[in-house]
């Protein structure tokens, strides 16, 4: 985490209008978000506010339609060739998101590998790490998320705190530049939740870049450097975890905020 | 059913009569009267001289019939799996002429008969005298007589296997579409081209959803054969009809003929059964490693 104030030396993420549709539907309406490296933004939002898809637009997963976003210095999608941008292969696609770990809300575990294959997958498919070597750092992995004792279950055998402790390893193995989450505790049994951000909270101690998109209130404002209101497909505000829990400055926060805050945690806040 | 006596709550035992099922042994009974009979007729038929049956069923052409019987079945069923898996994936294509020409192909393949497909391949020739394979404006190529070519064998092989790779796209599209659509996106999170997650990630998830219809696939492979006659494909069919038209005992060499066929089809239940066991419980290697035999015939105990 970077101490308040401190100025962030480069901005991974960097969006500025970002549009999107499905179809008629626009889902984003123009979103402005910078995130710089090494720290934990956090986004928050109604469901259907697009918070999910422009997460989704970072890696790629979802065409961005309108406006700009780099990430990792790079406008995705596009690449700058003789004044013009031109569309990605889907080999420049693939070679773009090897550097951005995802964190899905329903695990995505690959069902037909164990836990330990499921972490080494990437190294040996898509960097062509040696099987012996992918399967030593992926036992470093899970071991670094408490797995190590599960390595060769299958996804259907584990809890889903398990299973989403995997993915995340599984997204560490790639040595991302930057780790996404969409809702990663979301389909978690609530007692399964805390080992999840456990892990989350120790990777944001190590400097990692994160953006999480999330429900728990608790978390954003324990982790992050930054919180981001979002509603209707655009930012409505952005702040400071702590303050922005506490003085939040748009009607539409306040709404938000009172419906999904506990009255407990509202008090704490204040 | 229960045999042990009723405990009431003073202890007094009361004993469990036996229910007769009389409806059963009736018709067990019925069905069974019936069946005897049948196979009296056909078993004690004076027309019907056993001593040829024993005679031919190991008879040289019968064998070597049951040879390319098996022959056919395989390589049609090897050109079928393939080519499904190819149309298949054709039809999911985003290109629309790709996905377009898969849905004809599998539409024109299924819309007519197998036999006349076989009958058409049979006489290729009447429509290209001669198959050419050339580097387009030179003069250097190859050329073969279609007739040489287009043998009884080869004509069924494609023929049965042509027509078997349209109703095996249409399994292998439901098994790669019934693959959740949260693989795919996890292989792309993780850097994969859509060739690769494809292959490792889809295909060997899919394959538990395909695998096991493949089997039906073969069983049904072996008889269709039977229609090879049409075109002399020196299968099993083809070699006793030609000795049946010789002695005339057709009874006698169609009891063979089944008799084999029934062995067959015996025999790839049972490694239809294993392949079913080994894709149902435990994950698809196929893919990565390992030959299909190795996995279908594991070391004894394993």
């Amino acid at each position: 985490m970077n101490a308040p104030g401190e100025q962030p030396d480069k901005q991974v993420v960097r969006a500025s209008g970002v549009r999107m549709s499905y179809g008629e539907v626009q889902v984003l309406n123009g979103v402005d978000l910078t995130v710089a490296a090494g720290e934990v933004s956090c986004v928050i939002g109604p469901s259907g506010s697009g918070k999910s898809t422009f997460l989704r637009c970072i890696n790629g997963l979802e065409p961005v339609l309108g406006g700009s976003l780099r990430v990792l210095d790079q406008e995705v999608g596009h690449t700058l060739r003789g004044g013009r941008y031109h569309p990605w292969t889907p080999k420049e696609f693939a070679a773009f998101r090897r550097n951005i770990g995802m964190v899905f809300q329903r695990f995505n575990l690959f069902a037909h590998h164990s836990a330990l294959e499921n972490v080494a997958c990437g190294p040996v498919h898509v960097l062509g790490t040696p099987a012996d070597r992918a399967r030593v750092l992926a036992m470093e992995h899970l071991e670094r998320v408490g797995l190590a004792d599960h390595a060769h279950k299958r996804p259907h055998q584990l809890s889903g705190g398990q299973q989403q402790r995997v993915a995340i390893a599984r997204a560490l193995a790639m040595n991302p530049a930057l780790m996404l989450f969409d809702e990663p505790t979301s389909a978690l049994d609530p007692e399964l939740v805390d080992e999840v951000l456990e892990v989350m909270k120790g990777l944001a101690a190590e400097g990692m870049t994160m953006v999480v998109v999330t429900h728990e209130i608790a978390f954003a404002r324990e982790v992050g450097d930054w919180l981001t209101f979002f509603a209707d497909g655009v930012v409505v505000e952005r702040g400071r975890p702590r303050e922005l829990l506490a003085n939040p400055s748009h009607e539409r926060t306040r709404a938000f905020l009172s419906s999904v805050l506990h009255p407990k945690e509202r008090q704490e806040s204040q | 059913m229960r045999t042990e006596p009723i405990t009431d709550a003073s202890g007094r035992q009361t004993p469990v009569a036996r229910t007769w099922h009389w409806g059963r042994w009736l018709a067990a009974a019925v069905a069974l009267a019936v069946a005897a009979r049948l196979a009296y007729l056909i078993v004690a038929n004076p027309n019907l001289d056993w001593g040829k049956v024993a005679e031919y069923v190991f008879h040289e052409r019968i064998l070597s019939g049951v040879w390319v019987t098996i022959e056919i079945s395989v390589l049609a069923t090897a050109l079928g799996l393939i080519l499904g898996v190819l149309v298949a994936i054709m039809r999911l294509a985003h290109n629309p002429v790709l996905s377009g020409l898969a849905t004809f192909y599998i539409w024109f393949f299924r819309g007519t008969p197998v036999l006349v497909q076989l009958i058409f391949w049979y006489n290729l020739a009447f429509l290209f005298p001669e198959m050419v394979l050339k580097v387009p404006f030179t003069m250097i190529g190859v050329k073969w007589d279609t007739n040489q070519v287009m043998t009884g064998f080869t004509s069924a092989m494609l023929g049965l296997g042509l027509n078997l790779a349209a109703y095996f796209a249409e399994t292998v599209r439901a098994g790669i579409q019934a693959v959740d659509n949260g693989q795919t996106e996890a292989a792309y999170a993780l850097g994969m081209t859509p060739a690769k997650r494809m292959r490792v990630i889809v295909l060997p998830q899919a394959l538990r959803i395909i695998i096991p219809p493949t089997g039906n696939e073969f069983i049904s492979m072996l008889k269709t054969t039977s229609l090879v006659y049409v075109v002399a494909g020196h299968d099993l069919m083809t070699n006793a009809s030609q000795i049946y038209k010789a002695n005339n005992r057709i009874m006698e060499l169609l009891i063979v003929a089944s008799l084999w066929y029934m062995l067959m089809t015996a025999v790839a239940t049972f490694l239809q059964g294993r392949l079913e066991r080994r894709f149902g419980s435990e994950a698809v290697r196929l893919v990565r490693g390992g030959g299909l035999a190795a996995r279908i015939l594991p070391k004894a105990a394993a």
